[in-house]
């Protein structure tokens, strides 16, 4: 049983990782927080089902597929929901447009796809019990993610003026960033990394209009747990909610998995509202 | 003095607003759907109870979301755990006799007060994304609950809601029963908002700092109102289970929490109106549109995006056609110092000085301030003056408790004032202003000045939900107050409208209206004067000697040196967190190092 547990909660945890690193990636840039993180992660399920299972494309062109359109909403979203909305930042309107658009995403879907739990077929066939390549997936998938996240970030000019626009964004303008097409960049990046998420995980979550709302709550404690803007933190805290959330699913069940994790969650970002690794507030007067 | 005041009140200041016209659309409203039943039809009957029953819910959460600025986007669990309460009391599921429905309708009511604390004050301490997670955690947890729990809730499968007793048993009565009970709400809900907690919610959500310089304790305030909100739903819950005649979780749906929360922001912020607006045509929308009836909940989402982008006020914004009116263009700020009698009578607790004594206060390596002594008396105009960075408004946001020093004491007349604690000083007479006006900008200029008297009210929110006479004898003193501070700094003829349409230099007027309605033995201004024109600095510098002739210590923190050496008693300079120099305007002036260092030889 330990090992299942193991297996399945790093799994989970690492799914919950990449989608707490999409809530970041896109926060970097434009201080937003979109509800549409878990959207991305349920169209990375979705369409991964649409292209291999009904129109019967390998996964090596799905893959690329997949991203690429999960990309596009991220840059629509970007246009539709956030650039709008950034002169007022203090008002919060983010949290409505975004929340607007990360329904109409859930209810095309729910009807234009379906309501019910869909198959996501096996993609490489490799592996069998706890080894199977539906529990190494989406580790490996969060791997290479924050791999290549950390290589952007030090190593490339766009991954340092993305850094640049995340750390100050007023700076970064003063010295003739593109502050704008870098954030059009991040919300593309973060819809792939939050498609990747789906479709690595599409073997446990399956193709599910329901894994939305789902993947935008537990994907979003990672980061609340981490910090807000904190990659290696959103990796930890994923990691520790999946292994948490099995544990207790195996141990007792269910709704007491969901219930201990909901009440974790409320008492931990009570005890440290900036989160684990967070930095404190700034001054208000 | 009153005759004085009575003489100089120009014919066009505002007197008390016939309430008539503010009534008539809900009167309106309440008249239409008094007459539903002349439809004959039985199916209406339902639509426009189910209208009543989240209008009882929304009255209620209008308070949290449209006032407080809190996204509380899973209300619906409380909506379910009303509903729970009363049909599980009402069936008598946890052993003993089945309740009377309207028992359990008032324990549904109780536990969604008690609800509403716990869902909502994570708000306390958490910023509004994850305020917003936390509440549709919860709604997510309670339909989990509700759907484990069989031996109680019948889980997946469901229990009957309670059977209300005749008349109300057939759909017409039940009709009448929650729409009464929606009046009753409505009437609850507009009293409330149009009170002093009506005003402070507002000011928490838009003004923050300045809500706390006036005495307003967050916390206290939000959990209030989170009891009434969460009663709201958890009667709502139980008429939502009489309705039903038989509840499932499913029926608690995350779209119906969107629709309570989408009602709210359609019909705008910080109105009753427009959010019962917002809610009947939310209700009514799927019934109209029959086809859609699958999209409604893209229906919603759509709707949201295009209130946030194209009219974020909503439809309070659209139907307010007094702010439409232009605002004359050629004003002038008359101030009038001779009404002040009448604003702070002599008896009013004077004699008191406020001393520094060694204040330290570092930021990391930078000591803002370094070891500050400080007087200021009663009576006395005291200028507080120094290059950029010397710690002026630093040492103002210590007297004000926005920060807490590291070393050193303030003491009130002798008796030490606790350090930090920024919503104790109102209550010690302390009244400032910023050095970027902080006022509501939604809110009418009177609104804004009646915040300065908050702290002296002593009606509680029970008082003010069912406007009993202490509370309307509170509010018509107050009322009469902000009147008058107003018409010392000269803007009476503005007192209706939206504070964001004025001027710059009408808002720092504002504030210090606001700061005289709080009738203050201390007043700290942070430069007053920026932004003014030459007339205007004039005209305050006579107003600011004429409040502290009145017997109010006052603290001036400015840059423009004329109008300190004209109006103080005492000037203190202030260098790198440390006195410089400390004397009469005439010592100050002549003194070598402060003419070399900060005037200019």
């Amino acid at each position: 049983m330990l090992a299942s547990i193991l297996a399945s909660g790093l799994a989970m945890g690492a799914i919950y990782a990449l989608i707490g690193i999409t809530y970041n990636t896109m926060f970097a840039t434009s201080r937003v927080m979109s509800f549409t993180a878990g959207q991305l992660g349920m169209l990375g399920g979705v369409l991964g089902s649409l292209f291999m299972l009904r129109w019967g494309l390998p996964p090596v062109l799905a893959l690329p597929l997949t991203l690429a359109a999960a990309a596009l909403f991220g840059v629509v979203t970007e246009f539709v929901a956030v650039r709008p909305v950034l002169k007022s930042l203090e008002q919060h309107l983010y949290v409505l447009s975004t929340l607007a658009v990360a329904l109409l995403v859930q209810q095309v879907v729910a009807i234009e796809w379906s309501t019910e739990p869909q198959p996501f077929p096996r993609l490489l066939g490799i592996g069998s019990g706890v080894w199977d390549e539906k529990y190494w997936l989406p580790v490996a998938a969060c791997a290479a993610t924050v791999l290549g996240l950390e290589y952007l970030y030090r190593r490339t000019l766009v991954g340092r003026a993305f850094v640049a626009v995340a750390e100050d964004n007023y700076a970064a303008r003063a010295l003739g960033l593109p502050e704008r097409n870098l954030r059009i960049a991040s919300y593309a990046l973060a819809g792939a990394v939050g498609a990747l998420a789906g479709f690595a995980g599409g073997q446990l979550l399956l193709a599910f209009v329901a894994n939305g709302p789902l993947l935008n709550f537990y994907g979003f404690i990672p980061v609340a747990l981490g910090g807000l803007g904190n990659n290696r933190g959103a990796v930890i805290g994923g990691l520790a909610l999946g292994l948490f959330q099995q544990a207790a699913n195996f141990l007792a069940g269910g709704i007491f998995a969901s219930v201990a994790v909901f009440s974790l969650f409320i008492v931990v970002l009570l005890a440290a509202p900036q989160g684990l690794f967070g930095a404190p507030a700034a001054r208000r007067v | 003095m009153p005759t004085v005041a009575e003489a100089l009140t120009p014919a066009a200041a505002p007197a008390r607003p016939s309430v008539l016209p503010s009534l008539l659309p809900f009167l309106g409203i309440l008249g239409l759907a008094a007459l539903l039943p002349l439809s004959g039809n039985e199916y209406w009957a339902m639509i426009g109870t189910r209208a009543a029953i989240y209008w009882v819910l929304v009255s209620g959460l209008n308070l949290v979301v449209g006032y407080a600025g809190q996204l509380a986007i899973g209300w619906v669990a409380l909506l379910a755990l009303g509903a729970y309460t009363a049909s599980v009391l009402a069936a008598g599921n946890l052993g003993g006799a089945p309740w009377p429905a309207f028992l359990a309708t008032a324990a549904a009511g109780l536990v969604g007060a008690a609800a509403g604390v716990v869902v909502g004050s994570p708000a306390l301490r958490l910023r509004t994304f994850y305020f917003a997670m936390t509440t549709l955690g919860f709604a997510t947890i309670v339909t989990q609950v509700a759907l484990a729990w069989q031996d109680v809730t019948g889980g997946g499968i469901g229990l009957p809601g309670p059977a209300f007793p005749a008349p109300f048993d057939t759909a017409w009565g039940f009709y009448y029963l929650c729409l009464g009970l929606a009046a009753l709400c409505t009437w609850m809900a507009g009293n409330a908002a149009r009170s002093r907690f009506g005003r402070a919610l507002v000011a928490v959500r838009d003004a923050e700092v300045a809500a706390e310089a006036n005495g307003i304790s967050k916390p206290r305030l939000l959990v209030t109102v989170f009891v009434f909100a969460g009663a709201t739903a958890g009667v709502a819950g139980s008429l939502f289970a009489g309705l039903q005649t038989y509840i499932t979780p499913e029926a608690f749906s995350f779209d119906l929490s969107l629709l309570f929360f989408i009602s709210i922001l359609i019909g705008g912020r910080g109105s009753i109106l427009g959010p019962l607006l917002g809610t009947v045509i939310l209700t009514l929308l799927p019934e109209i549109a029959a086809p859609l009836a699958a999209w409604s909940t893209a229906l919603y989402a759509a709707l949201l995006l295009l209130i946030v982008l194209a009219i974020p006020g909503g439809i309070a914004a659209l139907l307010d056609f007094r702010n439409r009116r232009p605002l004359e263009s050629n004003r002038a700020i008359a101030t009038r110092p001779a009404l002040l009698g009448a604003l702070l009578p002599e008896e009013r607790r004077r004699g008191e000085g406020l001393a520094l004594r060694g204040i330290v206060l570092a930021f990391g390596g930078v000591r803002a301030i370094d070891g500050l002594d400080i007087d200021v008396h009663p009576g006395e105009v005291h200028g507080l003056i120094g290059p950029n960075g010397s710690g002026k408004t630093t040492t103002l946001n210590v007297i004000s408790g926005y920060y807490r020093p590291q070393q050193g004491t303030l003491a009130l007349g002798g008796a030490p004032l606790p350090a930090g604690a920024p919503t104790l000083r109102a209550a010690h007479g302390i009244a400032r202003t910023f050095q970027t006006p902080r006022v509501v900008g939604e809110e009418s200029v009177l609104d804004n000045v009646m915040l300065g008297g908050t702290v002296e009210g002593r009606a509680g929110f029970a008082e003010a939900l069912l406007a009993l006479p202490r509370q309307r004898r509170e509010e018509r003193a107050m009322r009469e107050r902000a009147l008058a501070a107003l018409r010392v700094v000269g803007l009476e003829s503005l007192a209706e409208a939206r504070a964001d349409r004025l001027q710059h230099s009408e808002l720092r007027f504002v504030e210090i209206a606001r700061a005289l309605a709080l009738r203050p033995a201390f007043l700290l201004l942070d430069e007053p004067a920026a932004g003014l024109s030459t007339e205007e600095i004039r005209r305050l510098g006579a107003l600011i000697r004429a409040i502290a002739r009145q017997g109010t210590a006052v603290l001036l923190v400015e840059h423009h040196a004329d109008l300190i050496f004209d109006i103080c008693d005492r000037v203190t300079v202030l260098n790198l967190g440390r006195v410089l120099a400390a004397g009469t305007p005439a010592e100050i002036r002549s003194h070598k190092e402060v003419v070399s260092a900060y005037l200019g030889g």
